[in-house]
Protein backbone atom coordinates (compact mmCIF):
# COMPACT_ATOMS: atom_id res chain seq x y z
CA UNK A 1 0.00 0.00 0.00
CA UNK A 2 2.53 2.39 1.22
CA UNK A 3 6.25 2.16 -0.41
CA UNK A 4 8.68 4.72 0.29
CA UNK A 5 11.80 4.43 -1.35
CA UNK A 6 15.37 6.45 -0.85
CA UNK A 7 13.42 9.06 0.92
CA UNK A 8 15.69 12.16 1.13
CA UNK A 9 14.75 15.24 3.21
CA UNK A 10 17.15 18.35 2.68
CA UNK A 11 16.60 21.69 4.04
CA UNK A 12 17.43 24.82 2.10
CA UNK A 13 17.26 27.50 4.93
CA UNK A 14 20.13 29.92 6.33
CA UNK A 15 21.04 26.44 8.69
CA UNK A 16 20.48 23.96 5.63
CA UNK A 17 21.29 20.17 5.62
CA UNK A 18 19.93 16.92 5.46
CA UNK A 19 17.64 15.44 7.84
CA UNK A 20 16.62 12.62 6.42
CA UNK A 21 19.08 10.45 4.57
CA UNK A 22 18.17 7.73 1.89
CA UNK A 23 15.29 6.19 4.17
CA UNK A 24 13.18 2.80 2.10
CA UNK A 25 10.65 1.08 3.96
CA UNK A 26 6.97 -0.92 2.62
CA UNK A 27 3.94 -1.00 4.48
CA UNK A 28 0.93 -3.55 3.61
CA UNK A 29 -2.69 -2.88 3.89
CA UNK A 30 -3.66 -3.00 7.46
CA UNK A 31 -0.48 -3.40 9.02
CA UNK A 32 0.60 -1.51 12.27
CA UNK A 33 3.80 0.15 11.87
CA UNK A 34 5.95 1.46 14.41
CA UNK A 35 9.00 4.22 13.90
CA UNK A 36 10.85 4.46 16.92
CA UNK A 37 13.84 7.01 17.46
CA UNK A 38 15.10 10.05 19.41
CA UNK A 39 14.14 13.35 19.01
CA UNK A 40 15.84 14.69 15.79
CA UNK A 41 15.97 11.38 14.31
CA UNK A 42 13.85 12.18 11.33
CA UNK A 43 10.39 10.42 12.39
CA UNK A 44 7.99 13.17 11.78
CA UNK A 45 10.09 15.10 9.02
CA UNK A 46 9.32 11.37 7.11
CA UNK A 47 5.65 10.92 8.03
CA UNK A 48 5.11 14.81 7.12
CA UNK A 49 6.83 14.13 3.78
CA UNK A 50 4.35 11.01 3.38
CA UNK A 51 1.66 14.00 3.42
CA UNK A 52 3.62 16.77 1.15
CA UNK A 53 3.58 19.38 3.78
CA UNK A 54 7.08 20.38 4.32
CA UNK A 55 7.16 23.47 2.75
CA UNK A 56 8.80 23.63 -0.71
CA UNK A 57 10.21 26.76 -0.07
CA UNK A 58 12.96 25.91 2.45
CA UNK A 59 12.70 21.60 1.96
CA UNK A 60 13.89 19.66 -0.92
CA UNK A 61 12.39 15.87 -0.96
CA UNK A 62 14.14 12.99 -3.34
CA UNK A 63 13.75 9.77 -3.67
CA UNK A 64 9.82 7.69 -4.70
CA UNK A 65 6.77 7.30 -2.17
CA UNK A 66 4.04 5.13 -3.29
CA UNK A 67 0.46 5.44 -2.08
CA UNK A 68 -1.88 3.03 -3.25
CA UNK A 69 -0.79 3.47 -7.23
CA UNK A 70 -0.64 7.29 -6.71
CA UNK A 71 3.18 9.06 -7.09
CA UNK A 72 2.64 11.48 -3.97
CA UNK A 73 5.65 13.73 -4.63
CA UNK A 74 4.29 14.08 -8.19
CA UNK A 75 0.87 14.64 -7.97
CA UNK A 76 -1.23 17.88 -7.69
CA UNK A 77 -1.79 20.05 -4.94
CA UNK A 78 -4.94 19.71 -5.62
CA UNK A 79 -5.55 15.60 -6.29
CA UNK A 80 -2.72 15.96 -2.95
CA UNK A 81 -5.66 17.77 -1.07
CA UNK A 82 -8.29 14.88 -2.12
CA UNK A 83 -5.98 12.32 -0.75
CA UNK A 84 -5.28 14.07 2.95
CA UNK A 85 -8.16 13.25 5.07
CA UNK A 86 -10.11 10.77 2.26
CA UNK A 87 -6.97 8.42 2.02
CA UNK A 88 -4.22 9.34 4.70
CA UNK A 89 -5.95 10.73 8.27
CA UNK A 90 -3.64 12.14 10.78
CA UNK A 91 -3.11 12.70 14.36
CA UNK A 92 -0.82 14.88 16.44
CA UNK A 93 1.41 14.92 19.60
CA UNK A 94 -1.07 17.43 21.01
CA UNK A 95 -4.89 16.92 20.48
CA UNK A 96 -5.77 19.86 22.89
CA UNK A 97 -4.13 22.27 20.40
CA UNK A 98 -5.50 20.26 16.86
CA UNK A 99 -8.74 21.13 17.39
CA UNK A 100 -10.12 25.07 16.38
CA UNK A 101 -11.13 26.45 19.86
CA UNK A 102 -13.61 28.40 18.04
CA UNK A 103 -15.48 25.31 16.16
CA UNK A 104 -17.63 23.01 17.50
CA UNK A 105 -16.43 19.54 18.41
CA UNK A 106 -19.18 17.62 15.60
CA UNK A 107 -18.43 20.47 12.58
CA UNK A 108 -14.70 19.50 13.09
CA UNK A 109 -15.42 15.28 12.80
CA UNK A 110 -17.76 16.23 10.10
CA UNK A 111 -15.81 18.78 7.75
CA UNK A 112 -13.53 15.82 6.08
CA UNK A 113 -16.69 14.80 5.07
CA UNK A 114 -18.08 17.62 4.00
CA UNK A 115 -14.51 18.20 1.71
CA UNK A 116 -14.46 14.73 0.29
CA UNK A 117 -17.80 13.29 0.21
CA UNK A 118 -21.22 14.20 -1.50
CA UNK A 119 -23.15 12.88 1.45
CA UNK A 120 -26.43 14.84 2.62
CA UNK A 121 -26.65 16.89 6.04
CA UNK A 122 -28.27 13.91 7.60
CA UNK A 123 -26.34 11.52 6.56
CA UNK A 124 -23.36 12.90 7.59
CA UNK A 125 -24.39 13.99 11.01
CA UNK A 126 -25.31 9.98 10.96
CA UNK A 127 -21.98 9.25 10.65
CA UNK A 128 -20.45 11.60 13.27
CA UNK A 129 -22.83 10.31 15.56
CA UNK A 130 -21.68 7.08 14.61
CA UNK A 131 -18.20 7.94 15.14
CA UNK A 132 -17.91 9.38 17.85
CA UNK A 133 -20.04 6.45 19.48
CA UNK A 134 -16.84 4.73 17.82
CA UNK A 135 -14.42 6.09 19.71
CA UNK A 136 -16.02 5.64 22.85
CA UNK A 137 -16.95 8.97 24.04
CA UNK A 138 -20.01 9.36 26.21
CA UNK A 139 -23.38 11.09 24.81
CA UNK A 140 -22.68 11.40 20.83
CA UNK A 141 -25.76 14.30 21.11
CA UNK A 142 -24.61 16.31 23.82
CA UNK A 143 -20.29 16.05 23.02
CA UNK A 144 -21.24 17.29 19.00
CA UNK A 145 -22.20 20.30 20.69
CA UNK A 146 -19.20 20.74 23.16
CA UNK A 147 -15.97 23.21 22.45
CA UNK A 148 -13.02 21.10 22.71
CA UNK A 149 -12.65 23.42 26.37
CA UNK A 150 -14.95 21.42 27.55
CA UNK A 151 -13.00 18.12 26.88
CA UNK A 152 -10.10 16.50 28.52
CA UNK A 153 -6.80 15.65 26.73
CA UNK A 154 -7.43 12.19 26.30
CA UNK A 155 -11.56 12.79 24.70
CA UNK A 156 -9.82 15.71 22.10
CA UNK A 157 -7.82 12.88 21.18
CA UNK A 158 -9.93 10.53 20.53
CA UNK A 159 -12.51 13.50 18.64
CA UNK A 160 -9.24 13.90 16.52
CA UNK A 161 -9.20 9.99 15.99
CA UNK A 162 -12.80 10.44 15.24
CA UNK A 163 -11.94 12.59 12.60
CA UNK A 164 -8.87 11.16 11.07
CA UNK A 165 -10.64 8.00 10.84
CA UNK A 166 -14.55 9.50 9.44
CA UNK A 167 -13.73 8.88 5.69
CA UNK A 168 -12.09 5.56 6.06
CA UNK A 169 -8.62 5.81 5.28
CA UNK A 170 -6.22 3.40 4.17
CA UNK A 171 -3.64 4.98 6.52
CA UNK A 172 -3.25 6.74 9.63
CA UNK A 173 -0.17 8.40 10.57
CA UNK A 174 -0.04 8.57 14.05
CA UNK A 175 2.29 11.47 15.31
CA UNK A 176 2.87 10.35 18.75
CA UNK A 177 -0.43 10.82 19.68
CA UNK A 178 -0.26 10.02 23.36
CA UNK A 179 3.13 11.85 24.51
CA UNK A 180 0.74 14.54 26.11
CA UNK A 181 -1.42 12.09 27.78
CA UNK A 182 -1.22 10.75 31.27
CA UNK A 183 -0.40 6.81 31.47
CA UNK A 184 -3.99 5.38 31.81
CA UNK A 185 -5.33 7.35 28.88
CA UNK A 186 -2.42 6.38 26.77
CA UNK A 187 -3.54 2.87 27.49
CA UNK A 188 -6.91 3.37 26.33
CA UNK A 189 -5.88 5.47 22.96
CA UNK A 190 -3.60 2.51 22.27
CA UNK A 191 -6.53 0.10 22.76
CA UNK A 192 -8.91 2.28 20.47
CA UNK A 193 -6.30 2.67 17.54
CA UNK A 194 -5.74 -1.14 17.46
CA UNK A 195 -9.29 -1.73 17.59
CA UNK A 196 -9.95 0.64 14.94
CA UNK A 197 -7.19 -1.25 13.58
CA UNK A 198 -8.74 -4.58 13.23
CA UNK A 199 -12.48 -3.47 12.88
CA UNK A 200 -11.52 -1.10 9.60
CA UNK A 201 -8.21 -2.77 8.66
CA UNK A 202 -6.69 0.74 8.50
CA UNK A 203 -2.93 0.80 8.49
CA UNK A 204 -1.35 2.42 11.25
CA UNK A 205 2.11 4.29 10.92
CA UNK A 206 2.87 4.98 14.56
CA UNK A 207 5.77 7.49 15.26
CA UNK A 208 6.64 7.56 19.12
CA UNK A 209 9.98 6.89 21.10
CA UNK A 210 7.59 5.68 23.71
CA UNK A 211 9.26 2.04 22.30
CA UNK A 212 6.69 0.26 25.49
CA UNK A 213 3.76 1.53 23.56
CA UNK A 214 5.21 0.47 20.36
CA UNK A 215 5.59 -2.79 21.16
CA UNK A 216 2.10 -3.51 22.48
CA UNK A 217 0.50 -1.81 19.31
CA UNK A 218 2.39 -2.25 16.42
CA UNK A 219 3.66 -5.76 14.49
CA UNK A 220 6.23 -4.35 12.97
CA UNK A 221 9.07 -1.28 13.72
CA UNK A 222 11.52 0.80 12.16
CA UNK A 223 14.12 2.52 14.20
CA UNK A 224 15.81 5.33 13.09
CA UNK A 225 18.88 7.01 14.00
CA UNK A 226 20.08 10.06 12.49
CA UNK A 227 18.22 10.32 9.48
CA UNK A 228 18.68 7.06 8.70
CA UNK A 229 16.89 3.32 9.50
CA UNK A 230 19.33 1.09 11.68
CA UNK A 231 17.33 -1.58 12.27
CA UNK A 232 13.76 -3.10 11.08
CA UNK A 233 11.83 -6.24 11.85
CA UNK A 234 9.07 -8.02 13.29
CA UNK A 235 8.19 -5.69 16.37
CA UNK A 236 8.76 -8.91 18.94
CA UNK A 237 12.42 -9.72 17.50
CA UNK A 238 13.66 -6.25 17.23
CA UNK A 239 12.74 -5.80 21.05
CA UNK A 240 13.89 -9.17 22.53
CA UNK A 241 17.25 -9.56 19.91
CA UNK A 242 17.82 -6.16 18.75
CA UNK A 243 21.22 -6.67 16.05
CA UNK A 244 22.26 -3.25 16.35
CA UNK A 245 24.13 -1.43 19.54
CA UNK A 246 21.79 1.63 19.01
CA UNK A 247 18.61 -0.19 19.29
CA UNK A 248 20.35 -2.24 22.28
CA UNK A 249 20.73 1.10 24.23
CA UNK A 250 17.25 2.36 23.04
CA UNK A 251 15.82 -0.93 24.90
CA UNK A 252 17.97 -0.77 27.65
CA UNK A 253 16.71 2.55 28.64
CA UNK A 254 13.19 1.72 28.70
CA UNK A 255 12.37 2.39 32.32
CA UNK A 256 11.01 -0.92 34.26
CA UNK A 257 9.33 -1.00 37.89
CA UNK A 258 12.55 -2.32 39.18
CA UNK A 259 14.99 0.93 37.97
CA UNK A 260 13.16 3.51 40.21
CA UNK A 261 14.13 7.40 39.01
CA UNK A 262 13.46 9.24 42.29
CA UNK B 1 -10.60 38.97 42.78
CA UNK B 2 -11.35 39.54 39.11
CA UNK B 3 -10.86 43.14 38.25
CA UNK B 4 -13.68 44.35 36.70
CA UNK B 5 -13.11 45.90 33.24
CA UNK B 6 -14.45 48.92 34.18
CA UNK B 7 -13.20 50.54 30.34
CA UNK B 8 -15.47 47.90 28.79
CA UNK B 9 -18.54 49.00 31.01
CA UNK B 10 -18.29 52.91 30.35
CA UNK B 11 -17.39 52.55 26.87
CA UNK B 12 -20.83 50.13 26.78
CA UNK B 13 -22.70 52.46 28.31
CA UNK B 14 -21.28 55.92 26.15
CA UNK B 15 -21.30 54.28 23.49
CA UNK B 16 -25.09 52.77 24.04
CA UNK B 17 -26.46 56.59 25.09
CA UNK B 18 -24.71 58.79 21.82
CA UNK B 19 -26.37 55.67 19.78
CA UNK B 20 -29.18 55.71 20.90
CA UNK B 21 -29.55 59.21 20.71
CA UNK B 22 -28.21 59.49 17.33
CA UNK B 23 -31.27 56.61 16.33
CA UNK B 24 -33.70 59.04 17.60
CA UNK B 25 -32.12 61.41 15.65
CA UNK B 26 -32.39 59.98 12.56
CA UNK B 27 -36.21 59.76 12.47
CA UNK B 28 -36.93 62.50 15.02
CA UNK B 29 -35.66 65.68 16.10
CA UNK B 30 -37.39 68.44 18.43
CA UNK B 31 -37.19 71.30 15.18
CA UNK B 32 -36.32 71.07 11.42
CA UNK B 33 -32.59 71.48 11.61
CA UNK B 34 -32.64 73.96 8.72
CA UNK B 35 -35.51 76.16 9.89
CA UNK B 36 -34.21 79.77 10.14
CA UNK B 37 -35.28 81.96 12.77
CA UNK B 38 -33.43 85.48 12.85
CA UNK B 39 -35.59 86.43 16.15
CA UNK B 40 -33.78 83.37 18.21
CA UNK B 41 -30.05 84.41 16.71
CA UNK B 42 -27.48 82.92 19.13
CA UNK B 43 -30.24 82.40 21.84
CA UNK B 44 -28.85 80.32 24.85
CA UNK B 45 -29.98 77.02 26.40
CA UNK B 46 -33.81 77.48 26.99
CA UNK B 47 -36.57 74.99 27.74
CA UNK B 48 -37.36 75.35 24.41
CA UNK B 49 -34.13 74.89 22.42
CA UNK B 50 -31.91 72.48 25.09
CA UNK B 51 -28.58 73.56 23.81
CA UNK B 52 -29.45 76.97 22.20
CA UNK B 53 -29.64 78.63 18.60
CA UNK B 54 -27.13 79.19 16.17
CA UNK B 55 -26.06 81.96 14.02
CA UNK B 56 -29.06 81.33 11.73
CA UNK B 57 -31.46 80.94 14.93
CA UNK B 58 -31.41 77.10 13.98
CA UNK B 59 -32.33 74.56 16.94
CA UNK B 60 -28.78 73.65 17.99
CA UNK B 61 -29.59 70.14 19.42
CA UNK B 62 -31.76 69.13 16.22
CA UNK B 63 -28.02 69.76 14.35
CA UNK B 64 -26.13 68.08 16.56
CA UNK B 65 -28.11 65.14 16.25
CA UNK B 66 -28.68 65.58 12.42
CA UNK B 67 -24.68 65.94 12.36
CA UNK B 68 -24.09 63.26 14.43
CA UNK B 69 -26.03 60.94 12.25
CA UNK B 70 -24.57 61.89 9.30
CA UNK B 71 -20.85 61.44 11.37
CA UNK B 72 -22.01 58.12 12.44
CA UNK B 73 -22.91 56.82 9.06
CA UNK B 74 -19.63 58.32 7.30
CA UNK B 75 -17.71 56.42 10.30
CA UNK B 76 -19.64 53.03 9.59
CA UNK B 77 -19.11 52.92 6.33
CA UNK B 78 -15.82 54.01 6.44
CA UNK B 79 -14.69 51.29 8.44
CA UNK B 80 -16.68 48.75 7.16
CA UNK B 81 -14.48 49.55 3.78
CA UNK B 82 -11.29 49.60 5.42
CA UNK B 83 -12.52 46.41 7.33
CA UNK B 84 -13.22 44.17 4.46
CA UNK B 85 -10.57 45.65 2.32
CA UNK B 86 -7.85 45.10 4.82
CA UNK B 87 -8.75 41.41 5.99
CA UNK B 88 -8.92 40.30 2.41
CA UNK B 89 -5.26 41.93 2.07
CA UNK B 90 -4.11 40.96 5.34
CA UNK B 91 -5.23 37.34 4.83
CA UNK B 92 -4.16 36.54 1.66
CA UNK B 93 -0.29 38.30 2.60
CA UNK B 94 -0.71 36.75 6.08
CA UNK B 95 -1.09 33.32 4.74
CA UNK B 96 1.06 32.92 1.76
CA UNK B 97 3.47 35.11 3.09
CA UNK B 98 6.67 35.36 0.75
CA UNK B 99 7.05 37.86 -2.12
CA UNK B 100 3.30 38.70 -2.38
CA UNK B 101 3.39 39.54 1.51
CA UNK B 102 6.58 41.87 0.69
CA UNK B 103 5.59 43.68 -1.48
CA UNK B 104 2.12 44.83 -0.86
CA UNK B 105 3.30 45.04 2.91
CA UNK B 106 5.77 47.91 1.65
CA UNK B 107 3.11 49.28 -0.61
CA UNK B 108 1.14 49.67 2.99
CA UNK B 109 4.22 51.10 4.83
CA UNK B 110 3.97 54.06 1.83
CA UNK B 111 0.55 54.56 2.19
CA UNK B 112 0.97 54.81 6.01
CA UNK B 113 3.91 57.17 5.85
CA UNK B 114 1.62 60.24 4.54
CA UNK B 115 0.04 61.76 7.07
CA UNK B 116 -3.67 60.87 6.80
CA UNK B 117 -5.18 64.53 6.63
CA UNK B 118 -3.18 65.33 3.83
CA UNK B 119 -3.86 61.97 1.39
CA UNK B 120 -7.39 62.10 2.50
CA UNK B 121 -7.23 65.80 1.28
CA UNK B 122 -5.61 64.66 -2.25
CA UNK B 123 -8.43 62.18 -2.68
CA UNK B 124 -11.12 64.16 -1.97
CA UNK B 125 -9.81 67.21 -4.24
CA UNK B 126 -9.81 64.67 -6.83
CA UNK B 127 -12.62 62.85 -6.03
CA UNK B 128 -14.54 65.93 -5.43
CA UNK B 129 -16.44 66.66 -1.92
CA UNK B 130 -19.33 64.95 -0.61
CA UNK B 131 -20.46 61.82 1.57
CA UNK B 132 -20.02 59.45 -0.79
CA UNK B 133 -16.41 60.56 -1.58
CA UNK B 134 -15.46 61.24 1.97
CA UNK B 135 -15.98 57.23 2.62
CA UNK B 136 -14.03 56.08 -0.18
CA UNK B 137 -11.00 58.69 0.59
CA UNK B 138 -10.58 57.67 4.31
CA UNK B 139 -11.88 54.00 3.47
CA UNK B 140 -8.72 53.54 1.26
CA UNK B 141 -6.89 55.15 3.94
CA UNK B 142 -8.17 52.87 6.88
CA UNK B 143 -6.97 49.49 4.73
CA UNK B 144 -3.49 49.74 5.83
CA UNK B 145 -3.83 49.40 9.44
CA UNK B 146 -6.24 46.47 9.46
CA UNK B 147 -4.58 44.53 6.81
CA UNK B 148 -1.31 44.74 9.44
CA UNK B 149 -2.96 43.70 12.18
CA UNK B 150 -4.80 40.85 10.08
CA UNK B 151 -1.72 39.73 8.16
CA UNK B 152 0.38 39.23 11.67
CA UNK B 153 -2.93 37.39 13.19
CA UNK B 154 -2.67 35.32 10.53
CA UNK B 155 0.75 34.67 10.24
CA UNK B 156 0.80 33.86 14.02
CA UNK B 157 -2.38 31.42 13.72
CA UNK B 158 -1.45 29.81 10.51
CA UNK B 159 1.24 27.92 12.35
CA UNK B 160 -0.82 26.57 14.97
CA UNK B 161 -1.60 22.80 15.31
CA UNK B 162 -5.14 23.13 14.39
CA UNK B 163 -4.57 25.17 11.16
CA UNK B 164 -1.89 22.00 10.29
CA UNK B 165 -4.55 19.50 10.91
CA UNK B 166 -7.25 21.43 8.88
CA UNK B 167 -4.85 21.05 5.70
CA UNK B 168 -3.88 17.63 6.75
CA UNK B 169 -7.62 17.21 6.52
CA UNK B 170 -7.33 18.07 2.90
CA UNK B 171 -9.44 21.56 3.72
CA UNK B 172 -8.79 24.05 0.81
CA UNK B 173 -7.07 27.57 1.40
CA UNK B 174 -9.57 29.63 1.27
CA UNK B 175 -11.46 27.88 3.49
CA UNK B 176 -8.32 27.09 6.41
CA UNK B 177 -8.15 31.46 5.90
CA UNK B 178 -11.55 32.22 6.31
CA UNK B 179 -13.78 29.42 8.49
CA UNK B 180 -10.53 28.07 10.51
CA UNK B 181 -8.44 30.99 10.77
CA UNK B 182 -10.41 34.52 10.76
CA UNK B 183 -12.89 33.39 13.60
CA UNK B 184 -9.75 33.09 15.50
CA UNK B 185 -8.24 36.22 14.76
CA UNK B 186 -11.78 38.51 15.60
CA UNK B 187 -10.89 39.42 19.18
CA UNK B 188 -8.19 41.50 18.09
CA UNK B 189 -9.96 42.79 15.26
CA UNK B 190 -12.68 43.75 17.07
CA UNK B 191 -10.83 46.34 19.62
CA UNK B 192 -8.88 47.23 16.33
CA UNK B 193 -12.48 47.89 14.82
CA UNK B 194 -13.46 50.14 17.98
CA UNK B 195 -10.63 52.05 17.64
CA UNK B 196 -11.00 52.52 13.76
CA UNK B 197 -14.17 54.24 14.22
CA UNK B 198 -12.46 56.67 16.93
CA UNK B 199 -10.31 57.60 13.89
CA UNK B 200 -13.15 57.58 11.51
CA UNK B 201 -15.13 59.81 13.76
CA UNK B 202 -12.09 62.11 14.10
CA UNK B 203 -11.27 62.22 10.27
CA UNK B 204 -14.85 63.11 9.11
CA UNK B 205 -14.93 65.99 11.10
CA UNK B 206 -11.51 67.47 10.63
CA UNK B 207 -12.70 66.89 6.94
CA UNK B 208 -15.95 68.99 7.01
CA UNK B 209 -13.75 71.32 9.48
CA UNK B 210 -12.18 72.32 6.73
CA UNK B 211 -14.86 72.26 4.23
CA UNK B 212 -14.40 69.17 2.14
CA UNK B 213 -16.57 66.79 4.05
CA UNK B 214 -20.21 67.12 4.28
CA UNK B 215 -21.41 70.00 2.17
CA UNK B 216 -23.85 72.62 3.67
CA UNK B 217 -27.00 73.11 4.27
CA UNK B 218 -26.60 68.96 5.50
CA UNK B 219 -25.65 69.77 9.21
CA UNK B 220 -21.93 68.12 10.18
CA UNK B 221 -20.78 68.56 13.41
CA UNK B 222 -16.95 69.21 12.25
CA UNK B 223 -18.99 72.24 10.04
CA UNK B 224 -20.42 73.49 13.15
CA UNK B 225 -17.24 73.38 15.13
CA UNK B 226 -15.86 75.96 11.93
CA UNK B 227 -18.80 78.29 12.32
CA UNK B 228 -18.61 78.36 15.67
CA UNK B 229 -15.19 79.57 15.81
CA UNK B 230 -16.54 82.96 15.65
CA UNK B 231 -18.86 83.16 18.14
CA UNK B 232 -16.74 81.33 20.70
CA UNK B 233 -17.11 83.81 23.66
CA UNK B 234 -20.89 85.63 22.41
CA UNK B 235 -22.40 82.03 22.44
CA UNK B 236 -19.77 79.76 23.70
CA UNK B 237 -22.86 76.61 24.16
CA UNK B 238 -22.56 76.77 20.36
CA UNK B 239 -18.86 75.10 19.98
CA UNK B 240 -20.00 73.08 23.59
CA UNK B 241 -22.61 71.66 22.08
CA UNK B 242 -20.62 70.50 18.41
CA UNK B 243 -17.34 69.62 20.40
CA UNK B 244 -19.49 67.58 23.09
CA UNK B 245 -20.84 65.23 20.56
CA UNK B 246 -17.46 64.41 18.91
CA UNK B 247 -15.97 64.08 22.03
CA UNK B 248 -18.88 61.67 23.56
CA UNK B 249 -18.36 59.79 20.53
CA UNK B 250 -14.96 59.25 20.78
CA UNK B 251 -14.73 58.70 24.51
CA UNK B 252 -17.33 55.73 23.85
CA UNK B 253 -15.57 54.05 20.83
CA UNK B 254 -11.96 54.64 22.72
CA UNK B 255 -13.13 53.18 26.14
CA UNK B 256 -14.53 50.34 23.92
CA UNK B 257 -11.74 49.59 22.35
CA UNK B 258 -9.99 49.83 25.29
CA UNK B 259 -12.14 47.16 27.21
CA UNK B 260 -12.50 44.99 24.57
CA UNK B 261 -8.45 44.29 24.46
CA UNK B 262 -8.35 43.56 27.90
CA UNK B 263 -10.84 41.21 27.39
CA UNK B 264 -9.19 37.68 28.02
Amino acid sequence: MLEVKNLVIRFHDRIGGEAVHGVSFNMEAGERLGIVGESGAGKTLTALAITRLLKSETTEIDGEINFMGKDILHTSDKEMRDIRGKDIGFIFQDPVASLNPLMKVGPQIEEPLLLHTELSKQERQKRVLQAINDVDLPDPDVTIRKYPHQLSGGQCQRVMIASALICHPALLIADEPTTALDVTVQTQIIKLLKRKNEQENVGILYISHDLSLVRRLCTRVIVMYHGDIVESGDVEQVFTQPREAYTQRLIAAIPTRSKRYV
Amino acid sequence: MKKRNYNLIFGIIITAFVVVLLLIGIFWTPYNPDTMNVKLRLTGPSAEHLLGCDNFGRDIFSRVLKGGVSTLWISVATVLFGLVCGIIVGAFTGYYGGVLDEVVMRLNDVLNSFPSILLSLVFVSLLGPGKKNVVIALGLLFIPSFARITRSEFSRIKSLDYVKCAKLEGVPPLRIMFVHILPNAVNTLLSTTAIGFNNAVLAEASLSFLGIGVQPPDPSLGRMLAESQTYLFSAPWYTLSAGGMIILLILGFGLLSDGLGDIE
